[in-house]
Parts: C-alpha cells; structure tokens; sequence
C-alpha cells in the first residue's frame, strides 16, 4: 500500500506541481493568450461536454466538431489499413515487384502530405471526401512499406517448413506470413497513427471546412480566441492519447506471442 | 534491439537481385509510372486542371530551378527545416539522456511528457501563428515541438539498451559514472539516436511545409504551394513542388542512413552475418 501510495506520488507530483505553477503563473500574468489551466478545462467542458445525459454528455458542439473527424479519421484509417496491408503483403512476396516499385513508393512516402491537399480540394473541393483523401494518402506509405518490409524478411525456415507440411498458399499467408510480418506492420501503424492526426486538423483548417475539430481551431484563429483554441489543442492531445493507447493495447494483444514486443516507438 | 533487428532485415533482400538489376527494375518502375501518368493525363479521362500529364509537372520541375522566386522559397524551407532539427537534437539529446539515465527524473516527469507528445504538432500552428506571427520563429517552434519526441524517445530506448555487463565492466576497473556514460552508454545509443534523427527529419520536413501553408505569405515551398492553387491551372506548380519536397526529402533520408552506415559500420558488422 505505501509502496503504491510512493509510486503514485513519485508519478504524478511533478505533474501536479507544473500544472499548478501554470496556472499561477497564468492567474499573474492575465495575458489572454495563455489562460490558465483551470480556465482551459471549463472552456472544454462549456463547447463539448456539457450536454444532457441522455447523449452521452455531448453537446451539439460536440456533435459538430468531435464526430465529424472522427468519423474521416476512422474511414481513412480503415482504408488506409487495408490498402497499405494488401498491397504491402503482395509487394513483400514478389523480390522483382519490389525492385520495380521501392523507389517509386519511397518518393511518395517522402512527400509531405500537406503539400498535396491542395490538389485534394482541387480534385474534390472541400468536404469529406478531400479530407479522407488526404488522411489516406498520408497512411497508406508507413503501412505499405512496413508491411512489405516485414513479408519480405520471414524467416527461410518457416517458409520451408510451409513447403513440407504442403500448406496451400491461403494456409501459408495467414498461419505463416501475416503473423511474422505483424510486428512490422504494428510499426508502421503506430507512424500512420501520428501522420494521421495531422493530416485530420490540417484538412480541416482549410479555409471553407464546414466542421470538424480543426474547423473549431480555425474559428477560433479567426476570432482571436485564444482560450477555445487552447481548448481545442487540449482536446487533440486528448483523443491522441487515447488513440495511442488503444492501438498498443490491440497491439500487445496480438502479439502476444512474440518475444520482442515492447512499448517501443521505434 | 529494434534498431538492430532492423538492420539486419535491411540486409537481406537484395541477396536475391544484383545491385544492378535493383537499379534497372527501379528505373523502369519509375518510367512505367510516368508513362501510364502521361497516358491518362493526355487520354481525356480526367480534365487537365485536375490530373495534369507527368510530363507537364516534371516540366514545370525542372524549370522551377532556374526560377529565382522558387529558389528564395527554397532556401528559405531548407534553413527553418535545418535549424529547427538542430534545435530539436540540441534539445532532445541531452534531455533524452537526463531522463534515461536518471530514474527518477524519469518517473517524475513521464506523466507530462505522456500528456503533451500526444498533442498533434499541428493543432499547435494556429496558436503560435498568433502569438509569433508566420515567419521564422513560429516555424522553428512547431518543428521543434514535432521533431523533438522521436529523438528523446530513441534515446531513452538505447540508454535503457546498453549492455549491463559493459558498464558493470568499467564500473569495477574503476571508471565513475560519468566516464562510463561518455565511453559506453553514449556510444552504443549513438544509433538509436541517429535512428530518431532520421525519423525527425522527415516529420520536421512535414511541418515546415505545413506552418508554411497555414501562413500563406512570406517565402517558403509551403507558401509557393499555397498560393498556386488560387491560380488557374496552378496544379502543375503545386505538384511540381510536391515533387522537389519528395526529392529532398529522399535525399535527406539517403545522406542520413548513409550517414549511419559509415558511423556506425561496427554495429552493421556484427548484426547482418
């Protein structure tokens, strides 16, 4: 119990101390562009999470900006996943398509995806579509390439073991290849998870977005709104917390197996 | 471990096709994707203002280097892009290094640095653009907010990596603990960190491109981006630099595993048997 009780205050009380500090320091300065803490959370609580039980405690706010991105942030990444998984898997199995098409795939993982929501909107105007577009373009690359990456590299022996036993293709990609490139494909998820977040409020702080939490930060840059743009940030870095720690959940889930998992963003 | 494995991974798949060959299939992947662009751009299927012919954008590419406009954008992408990776390595080294070797420090801060990495960096650009307007600083400070964590974590990882026994090793010939951090600890991290720098890059390449964009004026590749789409038929410009942005971003990449090969060719040596 103590020793419980000492790690917990080992854990969080410089936390504790930095956010009080802050808000101190915040309360002194009475700058409007650095609210204090306390007045952050309220800002939260009053746009998105102050609504009537009976939906959840969400607001039309929330309903408004919080929904919509999640809802092209789990399609493109959905896509994306899919898109990155097969085509990486068939890419990893065929030495010659891989030699065909690396330098190809690496020149458009190298481009910054920003730079291509311009022909996005071009090609869709702004709205939903250009938005997954975007998300996916910037997924699709770490996924395909870490898939390919990890398909390539099964170990000689389990590949000739497959032969003995006589699997047939279909048994030998998911009892032997797909779990040896899992970890791979872990790695590069955790990559388009981050590039995904911010190809989410980049899209969305395009000048004529409808919703989406970017849109409430652009709104607020225009208003000069300080606090319900530090609310908006505190809301990102929210939802990206949680983002990443389910992803290593499922993560830890599936490879449970291999000897090698750990927390590692590598 | 990871870094390593990794390595080891890299070596294996060009066993099979030579060198040249890798190089020739490349080429002709390279070739066959332009073609089949030209093809669809020029057939009509889609309209010239949204998927122009590769050859048009490879075109403007190639002209846009003579350009003295694109070339102040340049130059001006590059410096915030160069200045704000060395900021986050002059920041994230030591950090990373004070929060791996000191256990405490480590468990004291982890609940902020938990909190605030997973801030997407860009949420942030709106907020500083207000505060420090669109130029240089405001650049500097989301690429460093963005590229620093991949740093500081690689470091953490490799200091927590280093071979116990090594350091137990100097420890009783005598050594203190600051000599066995700089002899043993820091070099075998060296690569992890090298590894976080490389990752970095190409996020700080990332959100120079994006501050430059949300600004919308001054110079910068961003900005050349930006601008080109309220033109008619400035497609071509936008994609002419997305393609100048992916060649930089594969030459940094290049120049910086070459970089590790040659620094680190111990450690490729005794992993890639």
């Amino acid at each position: 119990m103590m020793r419980l009780l000492r790690a917990l205050v080992q854990r969080w009380l410089v936390f504790a101390l930095g956010v009080a500090a802050w808000e101190v320091a915040a309360r002194g300065a009475t700058d409007p562009a650095f609210p204090p803490p306390s007045r952050i959370v309220a800002k939260m609580y009053d746009l998105w999470f102050s609504g009537p039980v009976t939906g959840l405690f969400l607001t039309e706010g929330a309903r408004a900006d919080i929904l919509p991105s999640l809802t092209r942030l789990a399609t493109a990444l959905a896509l994306g996943t899919v898109l990155g998984v097969v085509a990486g898997l068939a890419l990893g199995r065929s030495a010659h398509a891989h030699a065909y098409l690396d330098p190809v795939l690496q020149f458009f993982r190298a481009i910054p995806p920003p730079l291509l929501v311009p022909v996005f909107i071009v090609l869709f105007t702004v709205g939903a579509q250009m938005q997954v577009s975007s998300i996916v373009f910037s997924v699709i690359w770490p996924i395909l390439l870490n898939t390919a990456d990890g398909a390539r590299t099964v170990e000689r022996l389990q590949i000739d073991t497959a032969r003995v036993f006589r699997m047939r293709p279909a048994e030998r990609l998911f009892l032997i290849i797909i779990p040896a490139a899992m970890p791979k494909i872990f790695a590069g998820l955790r990559l388009a998870l981050s590039l995904s977040l911010i190809l989410m409020v980049f899209s969305e702080l395009q000048p004529a977005t409808e919703n989406g939490i970017g849109f409430r930060l652009y709104d607020a840059y225009t208003r000069f709104d300080y606090q319900e743009m530090w609310a908006a940030i505190a809301l990102l870095g929210v939802l990206g917390y949680l983002f990443n720690a389910a992803l290593m959940a499922v993560e830890r889930r599936v490879l449970a197996w291999h000897r090698g998992v750990r927390g590692v963003t590598a | 471990m990871i870094g390593r494995r990794r390595r080891a991974a890299d070596a294996a798949p060009s066993r099979r096709i030579p060198r040249t060959g890798l190089i020739v299939r490349g080429a002709t992947g390279v070739a066959a994707l332009v073609a089949a662009s030209e093809l669809l751009g020029r057939a009509g299927i889609v309209h010239r203002d949204f998927f122009p012919p590769a050859s048009a954008v490879l075109l403007r590419a190639a002209e846009l280097a003579t350009d003295p406009d694109f070339l102040t954008d340049l130059r001006i992408t590059l410096t915030a892009w160069f200045l704000g990776l060395l900021i986050a390595i002059a920041v994230a080294v030591p950090a990373g290094v004070l929060l791996g070797s000191v256990p405490l420090v480590n468990t004291a801060v982890q609940a902020i640095v938990e909190f605030l990495r997973p801030i997407p960096s860009v949420a942030l650009v709106p907020l500083v653009a207000l505060l420090l307007g669109t130029e240089l600083d405001m650049k500097l400070t989301v690429i460093v907010y963005a590229s620093a964590w991949p740093i500081l974590y690689n470091t953490v990882y490799g200091l927590r990596d280093v071979d116990p026994l090594a350091k137990e090793t100097l420890r009783t010939f005598g050594f203190g603990r600051l000599a066995v951090m700089w002899r043993v600890s820091i070099p075998a991290t060296a690569p992890f960190i090298a590894t976080g720098v490389r990752m970095a890059a190409a996020v700080a390449l990332i959100l120079t491109v994006t501050a430059e964009m949300f600004g919308g004026f001054g110079d910068g590749l961003g900005v050349f981006a930006a601008q080109a789409q309220n033109v008619p038929g400035g497609i071509d410009d936008t994609l002419a630099v997305a393609v100048w942005a992916g060649l930089l971003g594969l030459a940094a990449n290049a120049a910086l595993v070459a970089g590790e090969r040659r620094l680190f060719r111990w450690q490729y040596h005794g992993h890639s048997h």
